[in-house]
C-alpha cells in the first residue's frame, strides 16, 4: 500500500471546496436572462380538475408565461415514465397509470403538479399563481397501504382495485412441503415506515434552450445525468439526445431520491426554448417534503419454518408495497427484484416464496430510498429470525449462526448465487466488540437503575455493484447497469478519468484517483476526475445501488489495463526491445532483465510526440476507454449488535452501544467507508426510532416539515464501534463489494430487536418513538403482572 | 414571503407610535416564528417593526430579591448570565434547554413571552417564578398575562420592556423534547418561593400554560418528590398530536414535575 494508493486512508480531495463554501451547486448556476419557474401544487390528495384558468395569472406583474398540462400536450411532450416491467403471476404487464409532468384531468396526492408559472422572480411567479383559478371536484382518497386494494377510490382508471401487479418469486408447493414438515412456525406483522429522503440540498433545475446551434442544457441535481437525457430524449421527448446536454454538478446528497427523472426538469428544459428564456426551478423544503420520491412503506406478513434442531426449513412472505400515486423511474423494481431475492438473508433456507402487490394510493410517488428493498427484506428476515430464536429458546446469535451458509458459491431459492463471505467471522468479531459475554450484567444494572435494557443483532446481507445488464434485462429492466470509463493520459503525464458514475457525496474523486495512483504509480494530485456532464462523458449509468467501486471503478481499471498495454507498445519503440519483454511495474515501463526503463510520464510524452514509432505502426497518444458489466451482484454482509437502553417512565430509548462489522471486500479508503457506515446506520436508526411519514386520511401530509418530521441528530447516536472482515468478491477485478447502503440496511432490525428485547415482547413498530415505547413498556409491566 | 415595509426604531417610544401610525404592523424580535411564517406566505404584515436597534430593551439588572431581563435579550445572553445562574439558576437553565444554538442566540425573552407558543418554555418559567411583564403600558402579573393559546394580555401595539422575576428559595425545569421540533411536549417548572410552591406545566395543555394546583398544594406541605405520588393530572385538557396524545402528556406531566422537584430540592 502506497501513501495514496488502495487502502490508505486518504484525505478527501473534494472537501477543500466544499469546506471552505466554493462548492458549486445547481442553484449557483444562474444564466444570462434566466427567469424563475414556480409550480401551482394540488391542494388535494384526489379531485378532478373542471377548469383551470390561468389568465388572472398572466396579467399578473412580471409573468413571462403560465403553463398547464395542456400545453405539454399540445407539444406532444410525453409522461414521465417507469423503467422497469414488471409482470404479474398471471403473465399480465403491470397496470401503469398515465403520468403526466402537469396534471391533466386529475390531481392524485397533495403536491401533484398543477401548472407552473414563470416570472421575472420567484416571488412574482409565486404571486401569480396565487392567482390561478382551479376548479376542483375534492374526490375520497385513499392514503393507507393496507387499505389500498378495498378502498372505494380509484386512482387510476387502468387499475381497478389500485394494483399494480401481484408479483411473487420463489417456489410455493416446496415452500408449503416445508412449512408441513416444520416442528415449529414463527409468525409476524411488520409495517416499513414511509420515510422522506432529505437531502441536505433540495432538488433543482435550470433549462436553458440555444436558438442558434438548437441545442438545450439541462443543469439538474441528478444522481445519473445520462440516464436522465436518455429518458428525457427518448421517452419524454422534449429534446433530441445528441441535442441536450445535462450536467449535474456538484450535488449534494440524494440518497436515491434524485435518481428520478421528475417533471420540475422537464418542464424547465421544455419551457425554456418556449419563453425563449433559461428557466430555473429551486425546491424549497416544505416542496421537497410533498414532492421527492418516498421510500419503503411496505405492510408485511411474513412466516419461518424450523425443524426440530433449529434449522431454518422455509420462509413465506407477503408485502402489500404502496407506490404512491405515480410509477416513479425505477419504482417497480424496489419493492421486487430489489427486495425478494434478499429474503434468504445469510441463511441455507430450501424453500423461499415471496408475494408482493404493488399498490396505488393518493400519496408522493414511492421509489429507491438508501438500500431501496434491501432494507425492507433485511428486516423481514432478522425480525423473523431473532423472533424464531426467542419462542425456541436459542441465542440469537447461536441460532443465525446454526443456519449461515458456509459454502460458496450458494444459490438461494430467490434467484441469487452469493459468491462468497464468511459471516461467522463477521459475527465472531462483533460478539468479541460488543462484549456480548457480560451483556446480562449490564442488564441486571440496568434494572437496579429502574432502566430496561436490551440487546439486538442484525445479520444484514445486501446485493450492490448493480448489475449484470443480461440478468436485469430478463428480470424486466428498461436499460443494462453496466458502466463506461475513459482514461485520458496527457502529454505531461497527468491523467483525467472521466467516469458514468456520480459523486453526490460518495468521495469519488478521492477513491477514484487512488485507483488511477496504484495502477499508475503516480501521485493522486496527478489525476482528475471528471463526471456529471454529458458533453465531457460519453455514457454513463450512474450511481445508486452501491455500484461506483464493483462496477464503476472495474471500468476504469480495465480502462487503465488498456492504458497500460498500449504504453508497453509506446515503450517497446523507445527502448527499442520488443513489446513482449516490456513490463510495467511501480510506474516505469522497463526491458525484462535490464535496468532500461522509462517513467510513465516520459512514456505518456512518447506517446503524443509519436517521434520514435511510426503512425502506421502504432496509433499516437495515450487514451483508452471500456465499459465494464458486472458478471454477478456483490454481496456484502456483516453483523450489526444495537444495545439499548429504555427510560420506561418517558419511553426514551438511548443507543448504548453500537457494534458494526461489515466485509464490503477489497476496501480503497478505509477513512471513506467508515463515514459511509456512520452515515448508513444514522439514516436506518432514524428509521428504527425518529422518522415516520404521517398522511392524514385526507392525504394531507402531516409530517411536512422538520418541525414534524424528525430527523436523526448526532445526539440520537452513540460512538459507533466499526470493524471489518474482508473477503474480496470474485466477480470484478477489485474484489470490491460496496458499502454505500450497509448501515441503513442493518440497522433497522438491530434497533427493533434490541428494544423488543428489553420489553420481552415484540409488540413495537417503527418508528419507536417515545410515546410508542412507552405505551409498549406499559404492556410489558402488564404482561410481567400477569406471568 | 409578501412584500412589506420595514422599519428599525431606536427607541420603544417611537416604535409605539409607528405602530400606532402605520396599518397592519407586527413586532419582530427574535423573529423565530414570525420569519418562518412569513417565508410560508402563511403570514404578510404590511409593516415589520423591528425592535432590534433599541438599547433599552436589553440587559439583565439584579435588584434585592428580584432579576430584571430586558425583552430582547437572547435566550443565550439569559443561560450565560452570572447574575440569572447565581439568583435562578434554573432560568439559565432553561434558556439553555431552548431550540439549538442558532435560536438561542437569535431568539428573545420577550418574543416568546409575547408569542405564547403553547410549547414555548418561558411561560412556564414566568407563571412559577410569579413573574411581572412590563410594557411600555404597564405592568402586568404572569397570572393576568397568559390567557390560552397563542393570546396575551397585551393591547394592539403594546410592547414588552422587561420581565422582572422574584427570585425563589428553589426552582426548577424539567423538560420533555418533542423530538422533532425540540420544542417542550411537556414542560414543568416548579419554584418554591418563602410562602407558597408554584408549579407550572407548558407543552401539555391544550390552551397554552397552566398551574397545578394539587401538586402546589402537597408540595407546600412537603417539598419532595414523594409529596408527588398519587397525584395524577387528567387527560382532560391536554393536547394530542402525532408526537403524544392526551395520556403520554398527562403521565409526562407527573413523570417531569417528579423531576423537577428532585432537580429543584437537590440545589440545597
Amino acid at each position: 500500500m502506497t501513501a495514496s494508493g488502495i487502502g490508505a486512508p486518504v484525505r478527501r480531495k473534494e472537501d477543500q471546496r466544499f469546506v471552505t463554501g466554493q462548492g458549486r451547486y445547481v442553484d449557483d448556476f444562474n444564466r444570462p436572462g434566466q427567469a424563475y419557474a414556480y409550480f401551482l401544487r394540488s391542494p388535494h390528495a384526489h379531485a378532478a380538475i373542471r377548469s383551470i384558468d390561468t389568465s388572472p395569472a398572466m396579467i399578473m406583474p412580471g409573468v413571462v408565461a403560465v403553463f398547464t398540462g395542456d400545453d405539454l400536450a399540445a407539444d406532444k411532450i410525453g409522461g414521465l415514465i417507469c423503467g422497469w416491467m414488471i409482470h404479474s403471476k398471471d403473465g399480465s404487464p403491470m397496470k401503469a397509470g398515465p403520468h403526466p409532468a402537469l396534471a391533466q384531468g386529475k390531481v392524485r396526492y397533495v403536491g401533484d403538479h398543477v401548472a407552473v408559472v414563470i416570472a421575472e422572480t420567484l416571488a412574482q411567479a409565486k404571486d401569480a399563481a396565487e392567482a390561478i383559478l382551479v376548479d376542483y371536484d375534492v374526490l375520497p382518497a385513499v392514503v393507507d397501504t393496507a387499505q389500498a386494494t378495498k378502498a372505494p377510490v380509484q386512482v387510476h382508471d387502468v387499475s381497478p382495485d389500485n394494483t399494480v401487479f401481484n408479483w411473487h418469486l420463489g417456489n410455493k408447493e416446496e415452500t408449503q412441503a416445508a412449512f408441513a414438515r416444520a416442528k415449529h412456525v414463527t409468525k409476524i406483522d411488520l409495517i416499513n415506515n414511509r420515510l422522506v429522503p432529505n437531502p441536505i440540498e433540495p432538488r433543482a433545475a435550470v433549462g436553458e434552450y440555444d436558438f442558434g446551434t438548437d441545442n438545450y442544457t439541462l443543469y439538474t441535481t441528478s444522481q445519473n445525468p445520462h440516464v436522465a437525457r436518455l429518458v428525457l430524449s427518448a421517452f419524454i421527448g422534449v429534446a433530441p439526445e445528441h441535442k441536450l446536454r445535462v450536467i449535474a454538478p456538484d450535488v449534494g446528497g440524494g440518497f436515491g431520491s434524485k435518481i428520478f427523472i421528475y417533471a420540475e426538469e422537464t418542464v424547465c428544459v421544455w419551457a425554456a426554448k418556449k419563453v425563449r428564456r433559461p428557466v430555473k426551478w429551486t425546491s424549497d423544503r416544505s416542496e421537497a417534503f410533498l414532492s421527492d420520491a418516498h421510500g419503503r412503506d411496505h405492510v408485511t406478513h411474513a412466516e419461518m419454518a424450523t425443524d426440530e434442531n433449529g434449522r431454518i426449513l422455509g420462509l413465506r412472505v407477503h408485502t402489500t408495497a404502496n407506490l404512491g400515486a405515480y410509477l416513479s423511474t425505477f419504482s417497480s423494481s424496489v419493492p421486487t427484484y430489489l427486495y425478494a431475492p434478499l429474503l434468504s438473508g445469510q441463511y441455507d433456507i430450501p424453500a423461499i416464496y415471496c408475494e408482493v402487490d404493488g399498490v396505488y394510493t393518493n400519496t408522493a410517488p414511492v421509489d429507491a430510498y438508501r438500500g431501496a428493498g434491501r432494507p425492507e427484506a433485511t428486516f423481514v428476515v432478522e425480525r423473523l429470525v431473532e423472533k424464531a430464536a426467542r419462542e425456541l429458546g436459542k441465542d440469537p446469535a447461536e441460532f443465525r449462526r446454526a443456519n449461515y451458509i458456509t459454502q460458496f458459491p450458494h444459490t438461494t431459492p430467490v434467484i441469487m448465487t452469493y459468491d462468497t463471505g464468511d459471516y461467522a467471522a463477521s459475527l465472531d468479531k462483533a460478539l468479541e466488540v460488543a462484549d456480548y459475554r457480560n451483556f446480562q450484567q449490564r442488564k441486571q444494572e440496568s434494572a437496579r437503575n429502574g432502566k430496561l435494557r436490551g440487546i439486538g443483532f442484525s445479520s444484514y446481507i445486501e446485493a450492490c455493484g448493480i448489475a449484470p445488464s443480461q440478468a436485469v434485462g430478463s428480470l424486466g429492466a428498461g436499460v443494462g447497469l453496466w458502466e463506461s470509463a475513459e482514461v485520458r493520459v496527457n502529454p505531461t503525464g497527468s491523467v483525467e478519468v472521466l467516469t458514468g458514475s456520480h459523486s453526490h457525496g460518495q468521495g469519488h474523486e478521492t477513491t477514484f484517483a487512488q485507483l488511477v495512483s496504484d495502477r499508475l504509480g503516480i501521485s493522486i494530485d496527478q489525476v482528475s476526475i471528471v463526471h456529471g456532464d454529458t458533453d465531457k462523458v460519453q455514457f454513463g449509468m450512474g450511481t445508486y445501488g452501491s455500484r461506483s467501486g464493483a462496477v464503476g471503478m472495474s471500468a476504469i481499471a480495465k480502462a487503465i489495463d488498456k492504458v497500460i498495454a498500449k504504453g508497453k507498445k509506446v515503450a517497446a519503440h523507445v527502448l527499442e526491445a520488443s513489446e513482449g519483454d516490456i513490463e510495467f511495474k511501480d510506474g516505469r515501463f522497463g526491458v525484462a532483465g535490464t535496468d532500461r526503463s522509462l517513467a510513465f510520464g516520459e512514456v505518456a510524452l512518447q506517446a503524443y510526440i509519436a517521434h520514435k514509432f511510426s503512425g502506421q505502426d502504432l496509433e499516437p497518444g495515450l487514451k483508452e476507454g471500456a465499459f465494464y458489466d458486472p458478471t454477478n451482484f456483490t454481496f456484502p454482509a456483516g453483523v450489526h449488535i444495537c444495545e439499548v437502553e429504555i427510560d420506561p417512565d418517558t419511553g426514551v430509548t438511548k443507543i448504548e452501544r453500537w457494534t458494526a462489522v461489515d466485509d464490503f471486500g477489497v476496501i480503497i479508503n478505509p477513512m471513506i467507508v467508515e463515514g459511509q457506515v456512520h452515515g448508513g446506520i444514522a439514516q436506518g436508526v432514524g428509521q428504527a426510532l425518529l422518522e415516520g411519514t404521517v398522511y392524514d386520511q385526507s392525504g394531507q401530509l402531516i409530517t411536512a416539515s422538520f418541525n414534524d418530521y424528525c430527523m436523526p441528530r448526532a445526539i440520537d447516536l452513540p460512538s459507533f464501534q466499526v470493524g471489518m472482515t474482508v473477503t474480496p468478491c470474485p466477480s470484478n477485478p477489485l474484489g470490491i463489494k460496496g458499502c454505500g447502503e450497509a448501515g441503513a440496511i442493518a440497522a433497522p432490525p438491530a434497533v427493533i430487536n434490541a428494544i423488543t428485547d428489553a420489553l420481552g415482547h415484540e409488540d413495537i413498530a417503527m418508528p419507536a418513538t417515545p410515546q410508542a415505547v412507552w405505551r409498549a413498556a406499559q404492556k410489558a409491566r402488564t404482561l410481567l403482572a400477569a406471568e | 414571503m409578501y412584500a412589506f415595509e420595514y422599519h428599525r426604531p431606536t427607541s420603544v417610544k417611537e416604535a409605539g407610535s409607528l405602530a400606532g401610525q402605520a396599518e397592519d404592523t407586527k413586532f419582530l424580535a427574535g423573529g423565530h416564528t414570525l420569519l418562518p411564517t412569513m417565508k410560508l406566505r402563511l403570514a404578510g404584515p404590511a409593516n415589520l417593526i423591528d425592535l432590534g436597534q433599541i438599547a433599552e430593551l436589553r440587559g439583565i439588572e439584579r435588584t434585592g430579591d428580584t432579576i430584571t431581563i430586558g425583552a430582547m435579550m437572547k435566550h443565550a445572553e439569559v443561560a450565560n448570565s452570572a447574575d440569572v445562574k447565581e439568583a435562578i439558576p434554573a432560568l439559565a437553565e432553561m434558556a439553555e434547554l431552548i431550540g439549538d444554538p442558532h435560536v438561542r442566540n437569535r431568539g428573545t425573552i420577550g418574543g416568546s413571552v409575547a408569542n405564547n407558543d403553547p410549547s414555548a418554555d418561558y411561560p412556564a418559567a414566568c407563571l412559577a417564578l410569579n413573574a411581572t411583564i412590563v410594557t411600555n403600558q404597564r405592568k402586568i402579573a404572569a397570572d393576568d398575562f397568559f390567557q390560552g393559546i397563542f393570546t396575551t394580555a397585551l393591547e394592539e401595539g403594546e410592547i414588552i420592556t422587561q420581565i422582572s422575576f422574584p427570585i425563589p428559595s428553589r426552582a426548577a425545569y424539567a423538560k420533555f423534547r418533542n423530538p422533532a421540533s425540540r420544542y417542550a411536549l411537556v414542560g414543568v417548572f416548579v419554584a418554591k418561593h418563602a410562602d407558597v410552591v408554584r408549579v407550572t406545566v407548558t407543552g401539555a395543555g391544550s390552551n397554552g400554560v397552566f398551574r397545578v394546583p394539587e401538586m402546589e398544594q402537597a408540595l407546600s406541605g412537603n417539598f419532595a418528590a414523594e409529596a408527588l405520588d398519587g397525584i395524577a393530572v387528567g387527560e382532560d385538557g391536554m393536547n394530542s398530536d402525532i408526537h403524544a396524545d392526551a395520556a403520554y402528556r398527562a403521565h409526562l406531566v407527573g413523570v417531569m414535575a417528579r423531576r423537577a422537584v428532585q432537580a429543584a430540592a437537590a440545589r440545597g
